[in-house]
């Protein structure tokens, strides 16, 4: 368990960090949400004392972090930076082997975990194990980034924003990872991203910072449900529109040919209609009517695919 | 490129001969000598002196860079950040410092013979080689020292694997130029009795003989255009290496 005491960090007279205490169960996700500047690298940076808190205090089961030199904090602790900052003089291999090779980690064991998260990544293990950073697209430098810092297995993870440079495709596949590996591994990963519904669909917690204060933070459902403030109604606001999308989308237009039980639904009737008749009788399909007559039926996994499309 | 390879060969060519071959150069510079009188250098063979001129050079320069390097290393660490503008006026005025001057002050205390120039050149060669380092150590990429730290690398492995190694390129550029300047500096050392190839220019100097002034001169130059070209070619390669 983490525990964040009451942390602060002043940069002159501004308080990027202000007073933020939350405690985090091991084994869960907390996503940090906010605004550019609202303090969500620089709490992420106290953790692993790449910043020192002005006052409070962090502590990691029960010790504080400022019992264990940094370095050495750092090693059990892995970190996505904010951009990937790549060693440029040093392969993928090396830059990912970085951390296993400062735990002394044997050849052998270091190559084979290197393949296993480059192919992990969807980046053929042969094609890239031996290129430099700079021959690599943004979308890759980032996975290798995020590679970089799951290598040694560590039980925590700090990742700043490891999604932002990638596309929506791979980027989905590669939060579905993420979660894959935590929920495997129990890890514990605490992830700054400024996109709520990445938040929303990748954390156990969410933590909404603004101006640098803590001012949600809960499981999703309750953010959605509750936002303490008009800011987290705001942010959360972002995530109805596939839902408002759904709205303008009739039920007509994903009609397809067979059976469903239960009560229908005019293919008049919007998708949000129907995603809610779905999630609220429980059923994965619903017969579509016209004037009436059973026509055909509509599925939640079209429902869904509609509103990925338009992600 | 390819004109680029061919002209390096030719140059190369050249001064092997001008080094190994003086002789085959008497119908060049004939015309250059004074009537009767020796053409090409004899009092000394071109090899021995391009060698020991060579070897006073990579001396002076392996010294300063091993001393401007540790410098800029330790102005660069938080706790020397204070002497850095200390260290900058001091590496300063060692380039300030006419070169006849050093000599002249120096060979009371060292004698004659080599002592002088080595002190002369690395002097001359500390400040490019100081100040490209500092600043090659000060703006290296944020993200990826701070990912150095993040990681949990130590002081002492962050400075030898990540800062070092990036430093590398910005830092032979003033190890070039501080041997380039060193090169045609230590000419001069040949007043002082260093062995180089000053030698052979300074008596075509005393004795008006044009054609040794040529001699001299040319090799020195074609030294000088070659390593700087190696050089440049070894720090295109290890950019080139990280993506520019
Ligand atoms: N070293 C520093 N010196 C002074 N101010 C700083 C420093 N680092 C951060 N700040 C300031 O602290 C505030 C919070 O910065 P931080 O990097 O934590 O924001 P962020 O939420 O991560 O933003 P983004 O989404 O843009 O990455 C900003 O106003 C920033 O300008
Ligand atoms: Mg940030």
């Amino acid at each position: 368990m983490i525990e964040i005491d009451s942390i602060t960090k002043t940069y002159g007279t501004m308080n990027a960090v202000d007073a933020v205490s939350m405690r985090v169960e091991t084994g869960s996700i907390t996503a940090i949400v906010g605004t550019s500047g609202s303090g969500k690298t620089t709490l992420l940076r106290m953790i692993n004392r790449l910043e020192e808190p002005t006052s409070g205090e962090v502590r990691i089961n029960g010790t504080s972090t400022s019992s264990v030199k940094p370095h050495l904090l750092r090693r059990r602790i892995g970190y996505a930076i904010q951009g990937h900052g790549l060693f440029p003089h040093h392969t993928v291999a090396r830059n990912i082997g970085a951390v296993p090779e400062l735990l002394k980690w044997s050849r052998d064991k270091i190559n084979e975990r290197v393949d296993e998260l480059l192919a992990l990544f969807s980046m053929d293990p042969a094609e890239f194990r031996d290129r430099f950073p700079a021959e690599l697209s943004g979308g890759q430098q980032q996975r290798v980034g995020v590679a970089r810092a799951l290598a040694s297995r560590p039980d925590l993870l700090l990742m700043d924003e490891p999604f932002g440079a990638l596309d929506p495709i791979i980027r989905t596949r590669a939060q579905k990872d993420l979660a894959h590996i935590q929920r495997k591994l129990g890890s514990t990963i605490m992830l700054v991203t400024h996109d709520m519904e990445e938040a929303i669909s990748l954390g156990d917690h969410v933590a909404v910072m603004d101006g640098g204060k803590l001012v949600q933070y809960a499981p999703p459902a309750e953010i959605i449900a509750r936002p303490a403030t008009d800011f987290v109604a705001n942010m959360v606001g972002d995530v109805e529109r596939p839902l408002r999308l759904l709205s303008l989308i009739s039920v007509s237009e994903i009609i397809e040919a067979g059976e469903a039980d239960g009560e229908g639904l005019p293919e008049t009737a919007s998708l949000r209609d129907a995603l809610s008749a779905c999630l609220w009788s429980g059923r994965d399909a619903l017969p579509a009517t016209r004037e009436g007559a059973v026509v055909g039926r509509v599925t939640l996994k079209a429902i869904r695919a509609r509103a990925g499309a338009h992600l | 490129m390819k004109t680029g390879r061919i002209l390096r060969s030719v140059l190369i060519a050249l001064l092997l001969a001008l080094v190994l071959r003086p002789d085959w150069f008497v119908p060049i510079f004939a015309p250059f000598a004074p009537d009767g009188g020796p053409v090409i250098y004899q009092r000394a063979s071109m090899l021995s002196l391009s060698l020991s001129h060579l070897g006073i050079v990579t001396l002076a320069s392996a010294a300063a860079t091993i001393v401007a390097v540790a410098l800029a290393i330790l102005v660069t660490r938080p706790a020397g950040a204070a002497f850095r503008p200390l260290s900058r006026t001091i590496t300063n005025m060692g380039q300030t410092f006419p070169p006849v001057a050093v000599l002249a002050l120096a060979v009371p205390a060292l004698g004659f013979g080599a002592g002088p120039t080595l002190v002369a050149l690395f002097l001359y060669g500390l400040l490019p080689i100081f100040e490209n380092a500092v600043t090659a150590l000060t703006s290296l990429p944020r993200a990826t020292t701070q990912a150095a730290r993040g990681i949990g690398l130590s002081r002492l492995q962050r400075l030898l694997r990540v800062e070092l190694p990036l430093a590398l390129p910005v830092t032979l550029t003033g190890i070039r130029l501080s041997i380039v300047i060193g090169l045609g500096t230590a000419t001069i050392g040949s007043t002082v009795a260093a062995r180089t190839l000053g030698e052979v220019i300074i008596a075509g100097l005393l004795t008006n003989n044009t054609a040794y002034v040529l001699q001299g001169g040319l090799i020195v130059g074609l030294f000088a255009v070659l390593i700087y070209d190696a050089l440049v070619q070894l720090e295109l390669y290890l950019t080139g290496r990280m993506g520019g």
